[in-house]
Order: structure tokens, then sequence, then C-alpha cells
């Protein structure tokens, strides 16, 4: 199973993750990630959560790696259209507080 | 308390497990109706669990076990006990603390108990060094409780 997409532009990389975001998956996702935002240095990274049907903590450290990596190449993290079980977990961590969350229905910029 | 229905599974420590896991208990609980979000909770509560026997219990060994018991108590409770035979915690207290891992450099969060503690009703952890750790969460199923009353 693909569990990231990715697409390039010319001001932002997207990773469409889809799947389960567990411990199990975590990790061919952040090696796949990474290895396009370190050839590429785009000034965003959008982690798309729309066809992500679950995550635990597992994606909450991926998603704060991926905050400090962006930090480092001087970019920034945006996360688009978590569920309702995401945001719950995005804020019981704080990890909400790290990236612009967008919800693509309405575009808006917004807090989890 | 006195229990209504029981499954018991014995898996592998492997990360493939997890999913199985979650799935195992959603389906379990699923007799009571629960909500979309109550079944979430569960299914996250119950990973963060088996997540922690594979990652931590069990690092460097092979072969580990993971025991599981889910129960359908009075009042619509779930009941879910997750036992491991692995390395055990020195210090449960300090485990539980948000945002302490002992495994920072592999991205683990710190937050497998903070989640299981709160999208849960009660949690307890007993854990001997060299013998192992068994987790016991119990969350009462709101909505099962007042479809029953209907």
């Amino acid at each position: 199973m693909n569990l990231v997409e990715l697409k390039q532009e010319p001001q932002k990389l997207t990773a469409a993750l889809s799947g389960e975001l567990d411990h199990h998956h975590a990790k061919e996702i952040r090696e796949t990630v990474d290895l396009a935002v370190r050839e590429q240095l785009p000034p965003t990274l959008v982690l798309d959560f729309t066809k992500v049907t679950f995550m635990d903590s597992s994606g909450i450290g991926l998603i704060i790696g991926r905050f400090h990596l962006m930090e480092e190449c001087g970019g920034v993290l945006e996360i688009h259209n978590p569920s309702p079980q995401i945001r719950k977990v995005l804020r019981l961590s704080g990890a909400d507080r790290l990236a612009v969350i967008r919800n693509h229905l309405s575009g808006k910029a917004e807090k989890a | 308390m006195k229990t209504l229905n029981e499954i018991k599974c014995t898996f592998p420590a492997r990360s493939e497990n997890e999913s199985f896991a979650r799935t195992v208990v959603c389906a379990f609980a699923a007799q009571l109706d629960p909500t979309v979000e109550e079944l979430a909770d569960l299914r996250t509560a119950v990973s963060e669990a088996v997540t922690n026997s594979i990652v931590h219990a069990y690092r460097g060994i092979d072969g580990g076990m993971i025991a599981m018991t889910v129960r359908l108590l009075p009042d619509a409770v779930i009941y879910v006990r997750i036992a491991d035979k692995g390395c055990g915690i020195a210090d449960v207290r300090k485990a539980m603390e948000p945002l302490y891992s002992s495994a920072p450099a592999e991205e683990r969060a710190g937050l497998g108990f903070t989640v299981m503690e709160s999208f849960t009703d009660k949690l307890s952890v007993h854990s001997k060094l060299g013998s192992g750790t068994t987790v016991t969460m119990r969350k009462k199923i709101r909505h099962g409780t007042e479809h029953d009353r209907h």
C-alpha cells in the first residue's frame, strides 16, 4: 500500500498521507517525506491528512519531527484536513500549536 | 465485578499487530453500540498500550508475546487488559509523565500513557522489572447506556 504520495509545487511540497498512521507505518512515511524535504527544501511542507483514517501518538512524533526538520530548513509546516479523532490527539499533545491547520472545505487557517 | 462477555487473544509483539489489536477491541465493543467518538477513543488507547509493549517492553527481544483480554462489565463498561512479559518499567510514575520518553531519538512523543489516561475512564499500570507490564483500562460506553434505556 502506498502510504504517502508526494506532490511538488513551486512554493510547497505536499505529502498526502493515507491509511492508519501508527508506529508500524510512521517509519516509512518519515523516510519518504524527509528524503523529499532535504532534496527540495520547500518553503512549506503540507501533511495532508484527508485520507488518514486513524492516528495515535506515533503520528504526533512524526509531526513534531517534521516541524523540527522544517524549522532547520527555514520552512513551515501545515496540516491539512485532520479528522475529528486526529484533531483530538493533536489538541491533547499540543502539536496543533506547531503547525498551521487548514480545512480544505473552508480554506481558512484555524486552530485544531 | 461480574463479567458479562469476554474475549482473550495472544499475539506476537510485532508492529503489524497494532492494527489487529485495535480492530479486535472495536469489534468487541460494537455490541454496546458506541458512538464514533467513543470507538475512536478506545481504538487510540489500545493502540498506545500495544505500541508500548512492542517498542519498549520487548526492545531487542525476539519472540515476545502480548496477551490481550477484553471484557464487557455491567453498566456498559469495556475493560481492556494488555499484558507483556518484557523488560518492565523501573519507574512507572516517571514513565507516565506527559512527554517523557525513554526513546526520544526514535520520535516517540512520550504521550502513550497520556492518551490512554485521557481517552479512557480509568487506567492502571502494574510493572515489575524483568517480569513485564500489565496495563488495564476501563471505558464506559455512554451511548450504549442511553440506548438501553429507550
